[in-house]
C-alpha cells in the first residue's frame, strides 16, 4: 500500500501553465497556496504557443475592445456566451499591460510601445478591414508568457509541488474541500485539504493521432471532474488547423499561406481553387481542413499511404522563406527531413484547441447545472468552458483566456478562501485513487496502454476530425467502448514505485477514454453544422434547434446524458458568418 | 539483451514506407531492483521521419513499459527530453534517427542525481536558476502604461529569452561535473536576459551574486555548452558578456 501524506492549504491550485501561474500569482499574494502539477512549470504547452495575444491597445492603429468583442462573437459562430467575451475583451487591455510589467519582452514598435500584427479573424470596425491587434514575443510569444510567469513565481516564492499527479478532487457537502495527488518521484499519495480548488490542467488533444498537443494534454481535470458527475459543456467542438506537419500534427503557422504558399494534392493540382475560388488558400481554417481532407478521402493524397497534401513554398524566394517563415523551414528541416526551398511539405489538419470543458460563469466558478455553482471550485483556461470562444477559438484568445479568467480565478478563489470554513474531510477521501493505483499495479492483464491509445487516437482521427457524420460517429462511439472494455484489463508493466511513468500512462488512457465518448455522443447529438463541428450528413448550422450549449452528465451506471444550456446573447444577433 | 520490436501492423511492420532496425543502447538504472546501472539494447524499426524520441517511445508502448524518460511537447520547445545521444546532450525529439548510425548510445545526462533510467533529480538545477534573481527587478512607481524600450534595447537580450531550461548546457559543462556547487550556463544564460533588459533594476545585486566562488568566473570556455544548446543560443558568448558587466560594472 502507497504512504498517505496529508497537507492543508487555503487554495491549492491544479496546473501550472498559463492559467494556473497567472492564478497563482493572484492568490499566492493574498491567501496560502500550493500549486500542483505534473509537469516542471516550465514544461507546460502553453509554451509552444508562437502567434500572439489579442488586445485592442490601439498602439499602432485605432481600435477598440467591442471591436474585438464583435470579432470573437463572430468567430465563435455565435455560440460564444457574449458576456464573457465582453469581459475578456475589456480586460485584455491591462493583462498585457500586466505581462509587460512583470517583464515579458514583448516585440516594440519604433516609438518603443508593444507592437501588434495582424491575425486571422480579427477586424477594425465589425468586419471592415484586418487590424493589427495580436502582442506579439518574435514567434514564442507562448514561451515568453509561461516563462514570464514563472519568473514572477519565483520572485513572489509561490509553492510549487512539482511532478504531482491531481487524479481526484475531494467534495464534501457539495463544496470542494481538496484534492488528492500521486506524487511522480515516490508513489506517495498526497492528501491536500483546501478550502477552494482552482483546476487549470488544459486540454485533451490526444484523444486525436494527429495533434498539436503535447503528450501530457490527456484532459485530467477535465476527466476528474466528469467521474464526479458534474457536467462537461460543448466538448464537440474541437478545433483543427489545416497546417500541422504530415504524421507529425506540429504545427505550421498560417503565414506560410499568407506569404504565397500553395496546398496541392499528389497530381500537384492547387485543389483549393476548386473550393474556394475566390480566396482559394486563404480560406477560413475549418474550410481549407475539410477540404484537404476531402482529397485525402478521396484518394488524391500525395505519399506513400496517400495520406496528406503538400504545403508548396519552392515558387517563393528562399530570401523572403528566410525572412518571414523561419519556423516553418526550421521545422520542416528538423522533423520531416524536408527542405522547403526545393520540396513541398506534407501536411494534414491537426487536432489543435478543445473549445468545451468544464462550465463556468464569468467569475470562473465551476457550474454543476445551468445556473448553480460549486462553492470552492473554481477553472481557467483550455480545462474551462466560459464560453468565451463558443464553436471556434479565434487565432491569439487563448493566451488571452488564460491569462484574463486564470487572474479571475486566483482573485476569486483566495476571496473565498479568506471567508469560507472549511468543509469536512472525511476520512478516507484518497481509498479511490489508492484502489486505482493498486489494482493496475496489480493488474495482470494483456492489453498494452499503447495499443489502446493507438486504437483510440486513430478512430478519432478516423470518424470524428474535420468530417462527422451519424454513421462516422457510432462507429467511433462503438470502438470507444469496445476499448473501454479491454482497458479494464491494461497492462501496466513497471511494478515500482518511483517514477512510475507505466502507471500514470495507463491513468491518463483512462481519461483520454472517457472524455472521448462525452466528445463523439455531443457530436453524434448536433445535427448541424458550426465552427469546429462538421455533420456531411447536416452540413447548415441549424439556430432554431441548436443556438445553445450542450450539457453532458455522466450517471452513476456510466451512461451519458445529454442537457442543453441557452447561449448568453447581449449585443450581436447571430448572422450568417461570411468573411 | 536484445529484444525485438513487435509493432502494431497499422503502423510499422506492414506499412509501405521502408523501416530501418536501429540498435538502441540504453543505460538503465531501477534502484528498486538493482542498485546498479546497466546497458540494455533494444532493436526498433525505424520509420524515414522517427525521431530518437519515437524510438523511446516505441520501446516504452511495445517493448518495456518500465523503461522511464520524460518528454511532453515532442517537438524542442518544452526543455523535457534533455538526454545523451552518442555522447552528446541533445533533446531525443530534435534528433532524426535518419541522421544517426545503425546503433543509438542513450544515457541521462550528467552531473544531476541519477533517479531511475533517464530520469534526473532537476532540482539542483532549477535551484541555482532560481539563485540569480531570474525575475525583472524595479524600483518606483511602475508606468500607468508600458514600459518603453526602443527596438535596439529589445534586442540586446532577444537571443537569452529564447531559453527553455532543458539543462543540456550545464550538464555538458566539465566544470560543473566537477563541481557541482558552480551556477552552470542555463543560470547565466538567464541572468544575461535580465542584466541586458534595459527596464531591469538588479543589475547591481545579480552582478554581486555572479561574481560569487561559484560564479561566473569559473567558466572556462570550453563552448560545450553553446554546441549543447537545442535553442541556438550562443551561451559562451552570453557568458563572455556577463563577465564583461562584471569586470566594468556597466552593460
Ligand atoms: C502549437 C500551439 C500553438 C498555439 N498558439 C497559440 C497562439 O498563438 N495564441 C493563442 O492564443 N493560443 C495558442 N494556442 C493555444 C494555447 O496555447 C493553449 O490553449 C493555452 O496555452 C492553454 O493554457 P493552459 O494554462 O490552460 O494549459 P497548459 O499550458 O496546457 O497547462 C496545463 C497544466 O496542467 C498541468 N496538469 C495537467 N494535468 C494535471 C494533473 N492531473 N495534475 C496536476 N497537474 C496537471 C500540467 O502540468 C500543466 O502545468 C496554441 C496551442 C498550440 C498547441
Ligand atoms: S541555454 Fe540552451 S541548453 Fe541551456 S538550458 Fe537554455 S535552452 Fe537548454
Ligand atoms: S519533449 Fe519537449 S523538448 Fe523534447
Amino acid at each position: 500500500m502507497p504512504a498517505v501524506k496529508r497537507h492543508s492549504y487555503d487554495v491549492i491550485i491544479v496546473g501550472a501553465g498559463g492559467a494556473g501561474m497567472r492564478a497563482a500569482l493572484e492568490s499566492s499574494a493574498r491567501v496560502r497556496t500550493a500549486v500542483l502539477t505534473k509537469l516542471y512549470p516550465t514544461r507546460s504547452h502553453t509554451g509552444a504557443a508562437q502567434g500572439g495575444m489579442c488586445a485592442a491597445l490601439a498602439n499602432v492603429e485605432e481600435d477598440n475592445w467591442e471591436w474585438h468583442t464583435f470579432d470573437t462573437v463572430k468567430g465563435g459562430d455565435y455560440l460564444v456566451d457574449q458576456d464573457a467575451a465582453e469581459v475578456m475583451c475589456k480586460e485584455a487591455i491591462d493583462a498585457v499591460l500586466d505581462l509587460e510589467k512583470m517583464g515579458l519582452p514583448f516585440n516594440r514598435t519604433p516609438e518603443g510601445r508593444i507592437d501588434q500584427r495582424r491575425f486571422g479573424g480579427h477586424t477594425r470596425n465589425h468586419g471592415e478591414a484586418a487590424v493589427r491587434r495580436s502582442c506579439f514575443a518574435a514567434d514564442r510569444t507562448g514561451h515568453m508568457i509561461l516563462q514570464t510567469l514563472y519568473q514572477n513565481c519565483v520572485k513572489q516564492g509561490v509553492e510549487f509541488f512539482n511532478e504531482f499527479y491531481v487524479l481526484d478532487l475531494v467534495l464534501s457537502e457539495g463544496r470542494a474541500a481538496g484534492a488528492v495527488a500521486y506524487e511522480l518521484a515516490s508513489g506517495d499519495i498526497h492528501v491536500f485539504e483546501a478550502k477552494a480548488v482552482v483546476l487549470a490542467t488544459g486540454g485533451f488533444g490526444k484523444v486525436f493521432k494527429t495533434t498539436s498537443n503535447a503528450h501530457t494534454l490527456t484532459g485530467d481535470g477535465m476527466g476528474i471532474v466528469w467521474r464526479k458527475g458534474l457536467p462537461l459543456e460543448d466538448m464537440e467542438f474541437f478545433q483543427f488547423h489545416p497546417t500541422g506537419l504530415a504524421g507529425l500534427g506540429i504545427l505550421l503557422s498560417e503565414a506560410a499561406r499568407g506569404e504565397g504558399g500553395i496546398l496541392r494534392n499528389a497530381v500537384g493540382e492547387r485543389f483549393m481553387e476548386r473550393y474556394a475560388p475566390t480566396i482559394k488558400d486563404l480560406a477560413p481554417r475549418d474550410i481549407v481542413a475539410r477540404s484537404m481532407a476531402n482529397e485525402v478521402r478521396e484518394g488524391r493524397g500525395a505519399g506513400p499511404n496517400k495520406d496528406y497534401v503538400l504545403l508548396d513554398l519552392t515558387h517563393l524566394p528562399r530570401e523572403q522563406i528566410d525572412a518571414k517563415l523561419p519556423d516553418i523551414t526550421e521545422f520542416a528541416r528538423t522533423y520531416l527531413g524536408v527542405e522547403p526551398y526545393t520540396e513541398p511539405v506534407p501536411v494534414y489538419p491537426t487536432a489543435h484547441y478543445a473549445m468545451g470543458g468544464v462550465p463556468t460563469n464569468i467569475r470562473a466558478e465551476v457550474l454543476r447545472n445551468n445556473t448553480d455553482v460549486v462553492p470552492g471550485l473554481y477553472a481557467a483556461g483550455e480545462v474551462a468552458c466560459v464560453s468565451v470562444h463558443g464553436s471556434n477559438r479565434l487565432g491569439t484568445n487563448s493566451l488571452l483566456d488564460i491569462n484574463v479568467f486564470g487572474r479571475r480565478g486566483g482573485i476569486a478563489a483566495a476571496e473565498y478562501a479568506g471567508v469560507a470554513t472549511k468543509a469536512p474531510v472525511p476520512p478516507g477521501v484518497e481509498s479511490q485513487v489508492v484502489a486505482t493505483v493498486q489494482r493496475l499495479l496489480e493488474s495482470t492483464g494483456g492489453d498494452r496502454v499503447a495499443e489502446i491509445r493507438s486504437a483510440l487516437q486513430n478512430t478519432m482521427d478516423m470518424n470524428a476530425q474535420v468530417y462527422r457524420t451519424e454513421e462516422s460517429l457510432k462507429q467511433a462511439e462503438e470502438d470507444i467502448l469496445a476499448l473501454k472494455a479491454r482497458y479494464v484489463n491494461v497492462a501496466v508493466t513497471d511494478k515500482g514505485k518511483r517514477f512510475n511513468s507505466d502507471l500514470l500512462e495507463a491513468i491518463e488512457l483512462g481519461f483520454l477514454l472517457d472524455l472521448a465518448e462525452v466528445l463523439v455522443i455531443g457530436a453524434r447529438a448536433r445535427n448541424e453544422s458550426r465552427g469546429g463541428h462538421f455533420r456531411e450528413d447536416h452540413p447548415n448550422r441549424d439556430d432554431t434547434n441548436f443556438m445553445r450549449h450542450t450539457m453532458a452528465y455522466r450517471n452513476e451506471d456510466g451512461s451519458i446524458t445529454l442537457d442543453y444550456k441557452p447561449v448568453v446573447q447581449t449585443r450581436y444577433q447571430p448572422m450568417e458568418r461570411k468573411y | 539483451m536484445t529484444a525485438v520490436a513487435e509493432r502494431p501492423a497499422e503502423t510499422r511492420a506492414e506499412a509501405p514506407i521502408e523501416t530501418r532496425p536501429v540498435r538502441v543502447k540504453i543505460r538503465r538504472y531501477v534502484p528498486e531492483l538493482n542498485p546498479e546501472p546497466y546497458w540494455q539494447t533494444f532493436e526498433v524499426h525505424a520509420l524515414p521521419t522517427d525521431r530518437v524520441l519515437n524510438l523511446l517511445l516505441d520501446i516504452k508502448g511495445y517493448q518495456d513499459g518500465s523503461l522511464t524518460f520524460r518528454r511532453s511537447c515532442a517537438h524542442g520547445v518544452c526543455g523535457s527530453d534533455a538526454m545523451r545521444i552518442n555522447g552528446v546532450n541533445r533533446l531525443a525529439c530534435k534528433v532524426l534517427v535518419k541522421d544517426m548510425p545503425d546503433e543509438i548510445t542513450i544515457e541521462p545526462i550528467k552531473g544531476l542525481p541519477l533517479e531511475k533510467d533517464l530520469v534526473v533529480d532537476m532540482e539542483p538545477f532549477f535551484e541555482a536558476y532560481r539563485s540569480i534573481k531570474p525575475f525583472l527587478i524595479t524600483y518606483g512607481q511602475p508606468p500607468t502604461r508600458e514600459h518603453i524600450q526602443s527596438q535596439a534595447d529589445r534586442e540586446r537580450f532577444d537571443d537569452t529569452t529564447k531559453c527553455i531550461l532543458c539543462a543540456a548546457c550545464t550538464t555538458s559543462c566539465p566544470v560543473y561535473w566537477t563541481d557541482g556547487q558552480y551556477f552552470g550556463p542555463a543560470a547565466i544564460v538567464n541572468a544575461h536576459r535580465f542584466i541586458f533588459d534595459s527596464r531591469d533594476e538588479g543589475t547591481e545585486e545579480r552582478l554581486e551574486i555572479l561574481n560569487d566562488r561559484e560564479g561566473v568566473w569559473r567558466c572556462r570556455t570550453t563552448f560545450n555548452c553553446t554546441e549543447a544548446c537545442p535553442r541556438g543560443i550562443e551561451v559562451t558568448q552570453a557568458i563572455a558578456e556577463v563577465k564583461k558587466a562584471l569586470l566594468y560594472r556597466r552593460v
